[in-house]
């Protein structure tokens, strides 16, 4: 009776504390509460199965409990009900993925009238680049990254010259606009979450990653790094305002371009092109001469 | 079950290795029983240091900043080899070459395994990896601290602890521990399928041989992934190739790389990883279906379905790998398939999960230890496994990878859940092993505290999660989203832990007290059917049968027979003699 007990403890205690538990989830600031849905739903189908399994195991223990000279009944298959135990779980199951490849086909689908942003993860701090008023980013590679140019810019693709740069400090996007993350490291993996958003993605060295959300409400939210990436892992934050469109207009006026960040530094493009072009040279006489000829 | 003549084997048996020292019989055995004893202690004694690893993580994470004598660097080791030691170096080694050595000869009616020489080999191999990787403590930078998961680039650079010579012994130590793993699993495998006595048809094997079987199998074709891998990144680390590194910075300098794809690392290192779950999950399945059988004097409900079931789950584990990387930045679109055979695993799963249960129906259910540990496997392997389809379901899982509802869900499922069947499997077996009752009420202590107190540990680790706590953080530090009373909720978790940490003494001191002042056990104390139980000897000696091996002319699961006169009958009981005085009791 004490074991039947026991789990009849576990099930309702489960049931308790998901429901009377202060530990939940931050209140959405995006699109993404189709993904909350998809957790509710999750939990509705998935908890009536664990409840079920538990309390049906409960009373076996309490209605089969041993007595001497009984015997168990004997029938070792049931073709029957295992087929409509497998028809019902896949029921289930489906009624769970079904929903979730339609909000993940959303997912993978950037608007068309996304803006870009790139989030840059280093160890162990953020850096944000925006487009111009041309629209485009500048290409950029990790080899071109110096005290100059701090986001490996390449300066001879003039869509770069005008590019927004927000270095240590916080990222502002406006609200109800879609946005779509690209996402660079520039040394080993990171990830950029905020809770708030629903939405993450790896910034893994050597490629361009990227996923797309919309903020629906204003505030200042946290930036983690959701993905070990050293000892300073833990530390690595930064925040991300959403606000109005007439406020964000006027912080992205304050913000510093490319050029004018090289003019600060007393640096010329020309300059940075000669170092370019060395870094490259370097590069080149560094790898073994078979490697070329292929 | 249909009965059918066995003829008596005509072919004759070979002479085993007879140990002719202390030394060969005890320390270089050939013996599959001595060499699952060495095995499990070896699992086992450096599962204790896994242990204490996770207490100094909980230490940190109940209250921060408390404890000087953890940093950062400290608090990244103790997580990455918390994490591979738990994994690969105490449950792995303990299902496979503790409970396969031990189980296997004896239930399929076996001498021996069919290479003992190997298997010797397979165990020493195995105690060379288990040292190379604690001795990574004690070398300057100590142990890899990039999480076990061991993603490069981190885990070569200089922004990780342990990045010059501990991930090497790290990938050292494995690839020692997968050439020992091969040697003992090629041994499983081929005990199991040639070396089965007369009459055991492979549909008449006890579920724990159907899962660690399995289990093998998955293991012998996933591990060389992981060997591939860490060969790589040791060249990768040592020789300068760029098989996972691409240019990088390191430290502000760029590195000598270029090319490399971390993503290749992930899926290589998933595609062992993910099947290395069932290695874990199917031997406890098997084990804890023939616990539940045994106990509730019943036979398992729907032998062949859970058959199946293991054969598929084995399958399909193959083809899920990528739902670990569904944010990794790999091709998003992978993530409709991955999520479709993610959840397409759910349903010989939960047939499983039903079957287990069907079985207590109409059952006369003896609430032994051993029993009272399968209840508790249910318990916490459905509440595991249902967070599972969170997690496998793409779009679900975005929100929620990195973060502590993954540690919440693995520990549950591949942790808790398999744990609790190796202490109910313990109990269940000691008596064959020692001759002796483990003691009941040092049991009973044991199994409320563990089974309530993981439970009371994991099951709000999930909330954390869902809270947005990510995994592998030092410290929270300030956040606008965490209230306050997060870090009370953890506090909590840590006393949680190491008490029933501390409970883990009362288990061990059972098992040295009773090993020579428990209740004996007599021959078969739990009236069970499977040949282990049916041998001349309790414990079996070298060779495990009398002078015959036995013969087998029924399944492992005749509880309840119609017609019998116990209620169990004996897998080598020939048709005709279920009814006979003392026909169940000795064949």
């Amino acid at each position: 009776m004490i074991v039947a007990l026991g789990l009849i403890l576990v099930a309702v205690g489960t049931v308790v504390f998901h429901f009377a538990s202060p530990w939940w989830w931050t209140p959405v600031a995006s699109n993404w509460g189709t993904i909350d849905d998809t957790i509710i739903l999750t939990f509705w189908i998935t908890g009536v199965v664990f409840i079920a399994v538990v309390l049906f195991t409960a009373y076996c223990v309490i209605k089969f409990k041993y007595r001497e000279g009984v015997r168990a009944e004997y029938k070792p298959e049931s073709h029957k009900l295992e087929w409509w135990l497998t028809i019902l779980t896949s029921v289930g199951v489906a009624a769970l993925l079904i929903p979730g490849l339609f909000v993940w086909n959303q997912y993978v689908t950037v608007p068309q009238a996304a803006t870009h942003v790139e989030a840059m993860g280093k160890q162990w701090s953020w850096q944000f680049r925006l487009p111009g008023a041309d629209g485009k980013m500048g290409k950029s590679n990790v080899r071109l990254i110096n005290d100059d140019n701090p986001f490996g810019i390449d300066p001879k693709d003039p869509n770069g010259h005008d590019d927004v740069l927000v270095d240590g400090a916080n990222l502002a996007l406006p609200m109800n606009k879609p946005v779509k993350f690209l996402l660079r490291s520039v040394d080993v993996l990171h990830n950029f979450y905020v809770p708030e958003f629903r939405a993450k993605m790896d910034m893994v060295p050597g490629a361009v990653t990227y996923f797309w959300v919309e903020p629906t409400r204003t505030g200042t939210f946290d930036v983690l790094c959701f993905e070990l990436c050293g000892v300073g892992h833990h530390a690595m934050r930064s925040q991300v305002e959403v606000m109005e469109q007439a406020d964000y207009d006027a912080w992205l006026k304050e913000q510093t371009t490319f050029k004018k960040l090289l003019a600060e530094n007393e640096v010329t493009l020309e300059q940075l092109i000669k170092r370019a072009d060395e870094q490259t040279k370097k590069m080149k006489d560094a790898l073994p001469k078979a490697h070329l000829t292929h | 079950m249909a009965e059918v003549y066995v003829p008596p084997a005509e072919v004759e048996e070979m002479e085993l290795y007879h140990a002719k020292s202390w030394i060969t019989k005890y320390v270089f055995s050939q013996d599959a029983k001595v060499i699952a004893i060495q095995y499990s202690t070896t699992a086992v004694a450096i599962g204790l240091v896994g242990l204490v690893l996770s207490w100094m993580m909980r230490l940190q994470l109940g209250f921060p900043e408390s404890f000087d004598f953890i940093d950062p660097s400290d608090y990244y080791q103790f997580v990455t080899m918390h994490g591979m030691i738990m994994v690969v170096y105490l449950l792995t080694a303990l299902f496979l070459g503790g409970f396969g050595n031990y189980l296997i000869p004896l239930m399929v009616g076996a001498r021996d395994m069919v290479f003992p020489y190997v298997n010797m080999v397979s165990y020493w191999i195995f105690l060379i990896a288990a040292l190379v990787l604690v001795s990574s403590f004690f070398v300057p930078g100590g142990p890899t601290g990039g999480g076990w998961t061991l993603y490069p680039p981190q885990t070569i650079t200089s922004g990780t602890p342990g990045h010059s010579t501990g991930i090497l012994l790290m990938m050292v130590s494995l690839a020692l521990f997968i050439i020992g793993f091969t040697m003992g699993g090629l041994n499983y495998v081929t005990t199991i399928l040639q070396a089965r006595t007369r009459g055991m048809t492979l549909m008449r094997l006890p579920l724990t041989i159907w899962g660690i079987f399995t289990a093998t199998v998955l293991a012998l074709f996933a591990f060389p992934a992981l060997f591939v891998a860490a060969i790589m990144t040791t060249l990768d680390a040592t020789l300068g190739t760029s098989f996972f590194m691409p240019a990088a910075l390191d430290q502000g300098v760029l590195n000598e790389h270029d090319g490399g794809s971390p993503l290749l690392f992930q899926h290589l290192f998933w595609f062992f990883g993910h099947p290395e779950v069932y290695i874990v999950a199917l031997p406890a399945f098997g084990i804890v279906s023939d616990l539940i059988s045994v106990h509730a004097r019943r036979h398992i409900f729907g032998y062949r379905m859970m058959v199946w079931a293991i054969v598929i789950i084995g399958a399909l584990s193959f083809i899920v790998w990528a739902h670990h990387m569904y944010v990794s930045g790999m091709n998003p679109y992978f993530g409709f398939f991955f999520a479709t055979t993610t959840l397409i695993i759910a349903v010989p799963t939960a047939l499983k999960v039903y079957n287990w249960t069907l079985t207590l129906w109409r059952a006369n259910i003896r609430l032994t230890l051993p029993m009272l540990f399968a209840l508790a496997f249910i318990v916490t392997f459905v509440n595991g496994g249902i967070t599972g389809l969170f997690l496998g379901n793409v779009v679900v899982d975005v929100p929620l990878s990195d973060t502590m509802f993954v540690v919440a869900h693995f520990h549950m499922v591949m942790g808790v859940a398999p744990l609790l069947v190796v202490f109910g499997a313990v109990y269940h077996w000691y008596p064959l092993m020692t001759g002796r009752m483990l003691h009941e009420g040092m049991g009973k202590f044991h199994f409320w505290t563990t089974f309530i107190g993981a439970y009371t540990i994991f099951l709000p680790i999930h909330y954390l999660g869902l809270l947005g706590v990510p995994r592998r953080y030092f410290e929270m530090g300030e956040t606008t989203f965490i209230p306050d009373s997060a870090q009370d909720l953890n506090a909590f978790i840590t006393v949680v832990t190491l008490l029933v940490g501390f409970a883990q003494v009362v288990f061990f001191f059972n098992v040295f007290w009773s090993a020579r002042k428990g209740k004996p056990a007599g021959h078969n104390p739990w009236k069970a059917t499977s040949l282990e139980w049916q041998t001349e000897e309790v414990p079996p000696g070298h060779g495990n049968f009398g002078p015959e091996l036995p013969l087998v002319y029924r399944w492992a699961y005749d509880y309840g027979l119609p017609g019998a006169k116990d209620d169990f009958v004996p897998q080598n009981v020939p048709p005709g003699a279920e009814g006979a005085e003392g026909g169940a009791a000795k064949a």
